[in-house]
């Protein structure tokens, strides 16, 4: 069994963060130079960290199957990100995010990652300003924040509806800064399948050149994976297509813990699926509940009507009257549900009867249509690009999808995994959100991961490895590990299979979706861990890959990472299966208050559950790391 | 925006893609009929289901490049009846839906052509060459842990919007597919435009431009001849305005480094 230190330091949880700092080992200036960092992914988490590590004074090589770090799935964020600036005088303060972030991820993350998150936030602004991050600003010249998703003070910070898009240019412009003097060597097109361990620690990976098909060994003195989120196993969300679990999941099969992989968001604002070519599901920022109401008919035989068309008494706002307190921004996991309980009782509306409505006529007649305009234009656009329709004369139509993963690789207070050497940032990695994410704050632990954890807590590694101690990329290890990659490429190309990867993909995704999305049964999961299995073997035996493996091959990209989430899906399910409680993005229908809340049980399920791999046909081990809660009271979630 | 067609029926297209099986091989067109097509499916999806179709006769599929599919990764890149991410004002490839065509309709693929951006396979190019010229000059200098408060430099609100409005360049290159010299100019002036409109871009804002532009033309992209389809076809609409600003700019530039001297103290000193 894995041992799951969680090295959270002691003492007052405001002082653990500072203190820690001052006692971790340091690398002398003389010797960074003589380590090699090795960073998968170039996302908010990884581009901060390649840049900040190289301008530090490591050797650093970063990998991306992307053809150019800027694009990222981190691009794709609207709303905006999270910090404790209190530039509004309106009550925030470090502790207010923390316990914002404690309370939104229902009690189910570590206070010190969290509150460390929170002190960092600050930080993070100033960092993305100083880059050139073009923020919103008001009329003074000085930074505008909005409110965003479940926060009752106004403390995100955005840039238009792409503030994903203008941070990840920002902390990518400091990646080429880095790559542009030569201290940060980039690989781009550069897939890594393997991950490589000598003597029980991380030090080296296998990549395939996208481009040309070659393999290639890398050793590095640590290994780090900012690869992103894992949600496409539900094949539709709203990640980008590319998005996948590879690189965590390799690291999975060779000993690192997979945290909580059952916890996954469901995001209540997303354009609904049109039809069964359907390849993602579009976001609509949840900025647009600032000012968008929620509703369905309150007749199920008003589904089918014009919605202006139906008088104002025959509508269900439904979240203002269920939550008066924060009614349209109730946190994402309480929206996703209460639509999938109104479109389940056949208040559902638009195609297949699974849509609700988000109006903006009150909002139009406040601020009139420019002042919407300004607020939501771009937003407003792509929904009429993808559906046709112009929000601001009828309602929008929107329903929950898959956004996001909080579950990932177990990593200590250091960012570490339980492998030596191997860290594990940004949304790969399980820490900071618990069972929920709150808005805003995905982008804020990415960065603050890279620019302002993880270049103090390698150090504390790296220090105990000895300058020059890097193994050779000839060793058995790194052969034997690229034996493994070359082994399934041709596998998967001599296959004499007749459907294309995607067949697999969607029939997965199903299957995730019913069973394992946004209300889970015992019953249900049980049928996955069936069902999965066989589509696996399905899979293996009737793929269909052609062409060759040393040119482009996207068929080829795509079957291994299918294959990947064909055993990932199998993992959340039994998560799920195993957790007997509810607790955020996690709803066990047997587990729930008479109004149909979450109901944690914080006595045998207040912990992490970490699981690790014992072998291709062994059922993986759940290893435990106890959540103690010293500063906060674990109680009831309470939106009402 | 691309103009709506309401209707639901479903439509039928012919397909005639540019397949190369590499950046050496020669290309050629190849018609790909299909059919049934949902209206409201988008571009890429169509080619998804072409592409499966492929896969199941054992053909290869054609490679296209794409990810986020919602216009803002700039990964797409096709040409589409001889437009830079197709007929539409504002949008990417991605972006472009079946709905915008006529029934029987035949439609033109290829990958975005300019010198600057090899073929890799079919539809998909190489654009490194856009992140060259990142490396060479496209940041503000920033180490993480020294910056000061945000707040501590405001930025007028007009300067900050217009920043915004450079900075919302997605770097998919349909500026230079659309040009015909091929020049690389809107991007670079999205970049300099952004960050010599804040403050805090001013300390580098001559080497940056300097440098970017040498980098562009070593890179072989041509230079621009005052067309402006570059703006048309961008899917940010982002405006060739910011030529003429950065042309002002790498004037002053040019002649302040001719009269300034580099620094004998740069580097030194240190105790
Ligand atoms: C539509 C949308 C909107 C969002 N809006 C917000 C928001 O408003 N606020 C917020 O806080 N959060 C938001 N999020 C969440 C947030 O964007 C992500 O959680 C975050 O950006 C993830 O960053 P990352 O650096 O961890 O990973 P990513 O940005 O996903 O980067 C992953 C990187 O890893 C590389 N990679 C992956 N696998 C491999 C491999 N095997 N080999 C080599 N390279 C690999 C990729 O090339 C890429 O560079 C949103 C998410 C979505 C989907
Ligand atoms: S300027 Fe426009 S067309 Fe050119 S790369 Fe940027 S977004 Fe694309
Ligand atoms: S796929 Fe991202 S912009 Fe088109």
């Amino acid at each position: 069994m894995a041992t799951l230190d969680s090295k959270v330091p002691a003492g007052p949880l405001a002082d653990k963060w500072r203190k820690h700092k001052a006692d971790i080992k340091l690398v002398n200036p003389a010797n960074k130079r003589k380590y090699e960092v090795i960073v998968v992914g170039a996302g908010l988490a990884g581009s901060s960290c390649a840049a900040t590590l190289a301008d530090l004074g490591y050797k650093v090589k970063c990998f991306v199957f992307h053809d150019s770090p800027r694009r990222a799935h981190s691009i794709a964020a609207q709303g905006g990100i999270n910090a404790a600036k209190n530039y509004q005088n309106d009550g925030d303060s470090v502790y207010r995010l923390f316990y914002d972030t404690i309370k939104g991820g229902d009690y189910r993350s570590r206070e010190a990652n969290v509150h460390r998150l929170a002190e960092v936030s600050v930080n993070i602004i100033d960092q993305c300003a100083a880059t050139g991050v073009p923020f919103a600003r008001e009329y003074g010249g000085l930074l505008a924040n909005r409110s965003f998703g479940g926060a009752q003070v106004s403390r995100t910070f955005y840039a238009r509806g792409q503030t994903g898009q203008q941070l990840l240019l920002g902390a990518y412009s400091q990646l080429s800064r880095a790559v542009g003097a030569g201290t940060v060597e980039l690989h781009t097109q550069s897939e890594m399948l393997d991950l490589v361990l000598v003597g029980g620690q991380a030090k080296g990976i296998i990549t395939r050149d996208l481009v040309t098909g070659a393999i290639e060994r890398h050793a590095g003195d640590a290994v780090v994976l900012a690869t992103g989120g894992y949600g496409n196993v539900f094949n539709l969300s709203t990640y980008a297509r590319g998005s996948n679990t590879t690189a965590i999941w390799r690291a999975y099969k060779r000993g690192a813990c997979f945290a909580n992989p059952c916890y996954t968001q469901i995001h209540p604002t997303c354009i609904p699926v049109s039809g069964d070519y359907q390849s993602k599901l579009t976001l609509m920022s949840e900025s647009l509940r600032n000012d968008g109401r929620i509703w369905v008919p309150k007749r199920k035989e008003d589904c089918g009507k014009d919605p202006n068309a139906i008088a104002e008494g025959d509508r269900d706002y439904y979240l203002e009257r269920m939550y008066p307190a924060f009614g349209n921004l109730c946190p994402r996991d309480i929206a996703s549900r209460a639509a999938k309980r109104v479109c389940d009782e056949g208040r559902g509306v638009g195609p297949g009867g699974l849509g609700v409505y988000l109006d903006f006529s009150d909002a139009i007649r406040r601020l009139g249509e420019n002042g919407v305009r300004e607020r939501y234009g771009n937003l407003f656009d792509i929904y009429h690009e993808i559906t046709a329709e112009s929000a601001y004369q009828t309602p929008m139509r929107i329903f929950p999808a898959v956004h996001y993963t909080m579950g990932g690789l177990w990593v200590d207070y250091n960012l570490m995994s339980n492998i030596p050497g191997l860290f594990v940032l940004g949304e790969a990695n399980f820490s900071d959100h618990g069972a929920n994410r709150l808005g805003a704050s995905a982008l804020m632990q990415g960065l603050a991961d890279g620019y302002f954890v993880i270049p103090y807590t390698i150090g504390d590694y790296l220090a105990s490895q000895k300058p020059g101690s890097r193994p050779s990329a000839d060793s058995v290890e790194f052969k034997g590990a690229e034996e493994n990659v070359t082994a399934m490429t041709r596998r998967f190309l001599a296959n004499q299979g007749r459907e294309p990867v995607s067949h697999f993909h969607k029939r997965l995704g199903k299957i995730m979706w019913e069973f394992c999305g946004m209300a889970r049964t015992r019953e249900g999961l049980q049928k996955a861990v069936q069902q999965i299995p066989a589509l696996r073997e399905e899979f293996w035996a009737n793929v269909r890959v052609p062409g060759s493996a040393d040119t482009l091959n996207q068929s080829l990209e795509q079957a291994g990472r299918v294959a990947d989430f064909l055993e990932l899906g199998e993992l959340m399910c039994r998560d799920a299966l195993t957790r007997e409680e509810s607790c955020g993005g996690h709803f066990r229908e047997e587990h729930q208050h008479p109004d149909g809340e979450c109901k944690r049980d914080d006595a045998n399920f207040g912990h992490v559950a970490a699981w690790e791999y014992q072998g291709p046909d062994k059922a993986p081990a759940r290893n435990v790391e106890a959540l103690n809660y010293e500063f906060v009271k674990m109680s009831v979630r309470n939106y009402k | 925006m691309v103009a709506a067609n309401h209707s639901t029926q479903p439509l039928s297209l012919t397909l005639r893609v540019w397949r190369q099986a590499g950046p050496k091989e020669p290309g050629r067109f190849v018609d790909y009929p299909s059919k049934n097509l949902n209206p409201n499916m988008s571009f890429l999806e169509m080619l998804d289901v072409v592409n499966d179709e492929l896969t199941a006769k054992g053909e290869e599929p054609i490679a296209f490049a794409h990810d986020c599919r919602e216009g803002i990764c700039g990964t797409c890149s096709c040409t589409i009846n001889g437009k830079p991410h197709g007929p539409g004002r504002g949008v990417a490839t991605c972006q472009v839906y079946v709905r915008s065509f006529r029934d029987g309709d035949v439609i033109t693929v290829e990958p975005f052509r300019a010198e600057a951006f090899p073929i890799v396979k079919d539809l998909v190019t190489d654009r490194s060459a856009f992140d060259k010229i990142q490396q060479a000059g496209g940041f503000i200098t920033a180490r993480a842990g020294s910056a000061p408060d945000a707040n501590a430099i405001p930025v007028p609100k007009g300067d900050a919007d217009l920043a915004m409005d450079a900075a919302t360049c997605i770097g998919c290159g349909a500026c230079v597919a659309a040009c015909k010299n091929a020049s690389a100019m809107l991007f670079v002036a999205a970049k300099v435009g952004h960050l010599g409109l804040l403050p805090q871009g001013q300390a580098e804002r001559d080497r940056r431009v300097l440098a970017m532009v040498q980098t562009m033309d070593d890179l072989g992209f041509g230079s621009c001849t005052n067309q402006y389809e570059c703006s048309a076809a961008c899917p940010k609409l982002i405006s060739h305005e910011f030529i003429a600003r950065m042309n002002r700019d790498y004037f002053k530039a040019s002649l302040r480094s001719s009269f300034r001297p580099e620094s004998l103290g740069a580097g030194g000193g240190a105790g």
